[in-house]
């Protein structure tokens, strides 16, 4: 915030020093921030837009969610979303809004890779590699990509 | 409210209660998300086991969503976020796939159980903030220290008590997997009280991990069929919408009543989801 560069006595406060903190985090993090908002943002519309087809067919039917009963698995994996999609269901348009949103937070951690390893930061890049493995086996490993 | 709802009707109530969840959630910095899955569980009969998927959902959604406004403040600092997230992620992977096993009734009393300590954890006054810690080995090998811009210029902090951390951001990640929320009140606890991370810095890198901690387990929640599309889109849109506009109207005078009247939700809602859980009503 503007507010916090009062004029102290302190020696060029806002240059940006070579190679001080190597990365300077500020840019990568507003960066990572427009990408998250962007991934939100076309998920959103993604997901209205199978919302206003599945409404306009279904609106009148009951709405019960009481007993459990696991979805289809034209819902479940990302195969049968695409096929769903591709027939023109609506809930198959909204499946994919949500797994485009499940990827955002994912492309950001690996975009995060890009950045640690720009700094030569080889402790950081094998974190955030550790991270990825993991996404990727929850979105890959555990059924839904079959 | 009894199952006479048409789509339509579901889908308008649903998006409008998530609506006003995403906006509580975030005037008052305690999430939309703890009080998505009791709500839907008690006043529309909805299985825990979809409300919790279609909570995690609008979870990654505020987080995302609000990451721009926060990344501008400057305070996050991704190499602590970064490393948590190893435990979170870990954490969270384990509870989705624990929360496939465990009966309904079970997850329903974990559920009250959260919902009340956060209650209570609202309600706490927070430590007042330790300056000029002295360096901890750990914490600078792992490069975690850092400094934020504060009113008397660039602030440094040392973190403290890593393995501490590490180990209840790993819980932290478990409950947000086994119950579908973003489990804040863990996180708080972790990074404010235990690492020591001034309060600026722990929110804001806290929201950061949130989405990504929530995206570990939505696999293995979508792949076992948990995230129902029509019940997903209203809660997602709604909380995504009310969050959203939360964030813009922070305003600090009205925060305080909101805080209380909040936890007094979240506290009838953890006593709600005690009883049907031990009376078997989920």
């Amino acid at each position: 915030m503007p507010a916090a560069r009062a004029p102290v006595p302190t020696p060029q406060p806002l240059q940006p020093q070579p190679q001080a903190q190597p990365w300077d985090d500020h840019w990568i993090e507003v960066i990572l921030g427009n990408l998250l908002r962007t991934g939100v943002l076309i998920s959103a519309a993604v997901v209205l837009w199978g919302a206003s087809i599945y409404l306009f067919r279904h609106a009148h039917e009951p709405a019960d969610y009481r007993v459990f009963r696991g979805e289809p698995s034209e819902f479940r994996t990302i195969h049968g979303v695409i096929q769903s999609v591709k027939d023109g269901r609506g809930r198959g348009l909204i499946q994919l809004g949500l797994l485009l949103l499940i990827a955002t937070p994912i492309a950001r951690v690996a975009f995060s890779i890009v950045g640690f390893a720009m700094e030569h930061d080889r402790m950081y890049v094998a974190f955030t590699l550790m991270v990825l493995a993991i996404l990727l086996y929850s979105l890959l490993g555990s059924g839904l990509g079959v | 409210m009894r199952n006479s709802m048409t789509v339509l009707e579901f889908t308008a109530v649903v998006a409008i209660v998530s609506f006003v969840a995403g906006l509580l959630g975030s005037l008052t910095g305690l999430g939309g998300g703890v009080v998505l899955v009791p709500m839907l569980t008690i006043f529309f009969h909805v299985d825990i086991r979809y409300a919790i998927g279609a909570s995690l959902v609008s979870v990654i959604a505020t987080s995302s969503g609000a990451a721009a406004s926060y990344v501008k403040e400057g305070f996050s600092n991704i190499r602590i976020g970064m490393f948590l997230e190893i435990a979170t992620t870990f954490g969270a992977l384990l509870g989705a796939f624990l929360a496939t096993r465990i009966p309904t009734s079970a997850l329903a009393i974990i559920f009250g159980a959260v919902l009340l300590y956060s209650a209570y954890l609202s309600r706490k006054p927070r430590p007042p903030a330790q300056r000029n810690l002295p360096p901890d080995p750990l914490a600078t090998r792992l490069r975690l220290n850092g400094s934020f811009p504060d009113l008397e210029g660039e602030r440094s902090y040392n973190v403290q008590h890593v393995p501490t951390g590490f180990s209840l951001m790993f819980g932290a990640g478990a409950l947000s997997g086994l119950l579908g929320i973003g489990s804040g009140a863990v996180k708080v606890v972790a990074m404010d009280q235990a690492m020591r991370i001034p309060f600026k810095v722990s929110t804001t890198t806290s929201n950061f991990m949130i989405g990504v901690t929530a995206a570990a387990s939505a696999g293995v929640y979508l792949s076992r069929g948990y995230v129902d599309p029509g019940l997903s889109m209203p809660v997602m849109l709604g909380v995504l919408a009310g969050s959203l506009l939360g964030s813009r109207i922070l305003i600090k005078a009205e925060t305080k009543s909101l805080r209380l009247v909040f936890s007094v939700v979240i506290l009838v809602l953890g006593l709600q989801m005690l009883y049907n859980g031990f009376w078997g009503k989920i």
